[in-house]
């Protein structure tokens, strides 16, 4: 009886969506967002990097990325946290408990995953698409942009995978952002300050808001994926 | 004046096993050059080198417009090129896939336009512009890769087993293609092929790869 009550409050509350409710999932996508952006700029063209050329040290930097794929949020928000702290190396840039802190630790959980899914997928591209494109006459760039082209789905899956991380972490967020009220306060933060109240309505409408967005972004993965696979390259 | 090749002394090694040993090749006319041997008796290997795309351990490849060498540089490479037995399809429309070698050359337009659908109609591939090419047969790819070499003009057209994995249709079909080239004087084709009936039907010019040497030519 209280759990279908719970819902049907949730449900309404969703439906009404009010400026605050509003503001929480818009400040949500705004930081995951803007760190996915981060994420990609860095995390592509190392991927790239990685794919394309031979150095030392390459097998360990991904060996680190594979690692780093399963950081734990809270070890994140830690070491964020001690960066931009006011005795911290950063803290002069006073970030900590604001929006931009925020997506400084979500910008450093989504790198690992753009740049080690994106370097699977530029790896994985069959080795006769180089060879054709040096046969027509590509230079050594045009050869990289082509094989950049042929992963862009795999690509594209890392960095939709990277963004259901993000959009569903709290550890991280929760320690450097603080779940100040209309400024810092995201979807899972909120989640865990009205479940810590007793107020279940409103953190079960943000859970289903947030499965929602968790449907959608597993959907499109499917969907990219499922192109990508279209025949197997002749 | 067309580019005229010279291979010289070609040597090459694969884990110890002499694939190729002073292997020399000329040519100065146009025509069909088949290149025929036993499988795995390294005509792969030379028809890469001769376009540049694998290095000979020994030996030189030479290319001659006139009575001068032409560097081996990019702007050589976009003169020659070579149709692999696997063609590397882009995960492409069939259009996009024939437009790539215009592109990366800066040829767009209705220029290009114009060369893709008449290499497409001239491979017989007009009909399937618009389809995703990994959806396309073992043939209809082997053609598209004809195509794709086609519509960049090259002076030097290299087929490696263009019919090695299609079946009677297509093999007749791209046979055809080859021929009409010649009719057309589009470019020198030099072809590796197994099969010796085909190789008479094509060859202006026999050459027999054997133990690692050609043998006549």
């Amino acid at each position: 009886m209280f759990l279908a009550e719970s819902f049907k409050t949730a449900f309404s509350l969703i439906i009404g969506l009010n400026a605050e409710l509003l503001g929480i999932i818009l400040l949500s996508l705004k930081v995951s967002g803007s760190a996915l952006i981060i994420a990609t700029l860095i995390g592509l063209p190392l991927a790239s990097l990685l794919g394309f050329k031979r150095f030392r040290l390459k097998g360990m930097i991904i060996s680190i990325l594979h690692t780093f794929m399963g950081l734990p949020p809270v070890v994140v928000g830690l070491l964020v946290y001690l960066l931009l702290s006011r005795s911290g190396p950063l803290g002069f840039l006073a970030l900590l408990y604001s929006p931009s802190a925020m997506i400084i630790a979500q910008s450093i959980l989504a790198f690992p995953i753009v740049a080690a899914l994106s370097h699977s997928a530029i790896v994985g591209v069959n080795p006769v698409i180089t060879q054709a494109s040096l046969t027509l006459g590509a230079t050594p760039y045009q050869v990289s942009m082509t094989i950049i082209r042929e992963a862009r789905y795999g690509i594209m899956s890392g960095i939709i995978a990277a963004f259901g991380r993000v959009m569903a972490e709290v550890g991280a967020i929760l320690i450097v952002g603080g779940n100040i009220a209309g400024f810092t306060r995201v979807m899972t933060t909120t989640i865990a300050l009205e479940t810590d109240k007793g107020n279940f309505e409103l953190a079960l409408a943000l859970g289903i808001i947030l499965l929602t967005i968790s449907l959608v972004i597993n959907s499109a993965v499917h969907i990219v994926q499922q192109k990508g696979a279209t025949g197997a390259g002749r | 004046m067309t580019l005229r090749l010279s291979a010289s002394n070609i040597g090459k090694t694969y884990n110890s096993d002499q694939i190729l040993r002073d292997c020399s090749f000329s040519f100065s006319e146009q025509g069909i050059y088949v290149l025929t041997g036993a499988n795995g008796c390294g005509k792969s290997t030379f028809l890469r080198i001769c376009a540049l795309i694998e290095e000979p351990d020994s030996g030189e490849i030479n290319y001659f417009s006139d009575k001068s060498m032409v560097q081996k540089n990019l702007e050589l490479r976009r003169r020659i090129t070579l149709v692999l037995p696997k063609v590397g399809v882009f995960h492409t429309t069939v259009f996009k896939n024939v437009d790539y070698g215009l592109r990366i050359r800066g040829i767009r337009g209705t220029e290009a336009n114009e060369r893709v659908e008449k290499a497409l109609e001239f491979v017989e591939l007009g009909h399937k512009r618009n389809q995703n090419a990994r959806t396309l047969s073992s043939g209809e790819t082997q053609r598209l890769g004809i195509a794709r070499a086609l519509v960049i003009k090259p002076e030097i057209l290299f087929l490696d087993e263009p019919t090695a994995s299609v079946d009677q249709k297509n093999t007749r079909i791209i046979e055809d293609i080859i021929l009409n080239m010649k009719q057309d004087s589009m470019a020198t084709v030099v072809i590796t092929t197994h099969d010796r009936q085909q190789a008479a039907r094509l060859a202006d010019h026999l050459l027999v790869l054997k133990d690692g040497k050609i043998l006549s030519g």
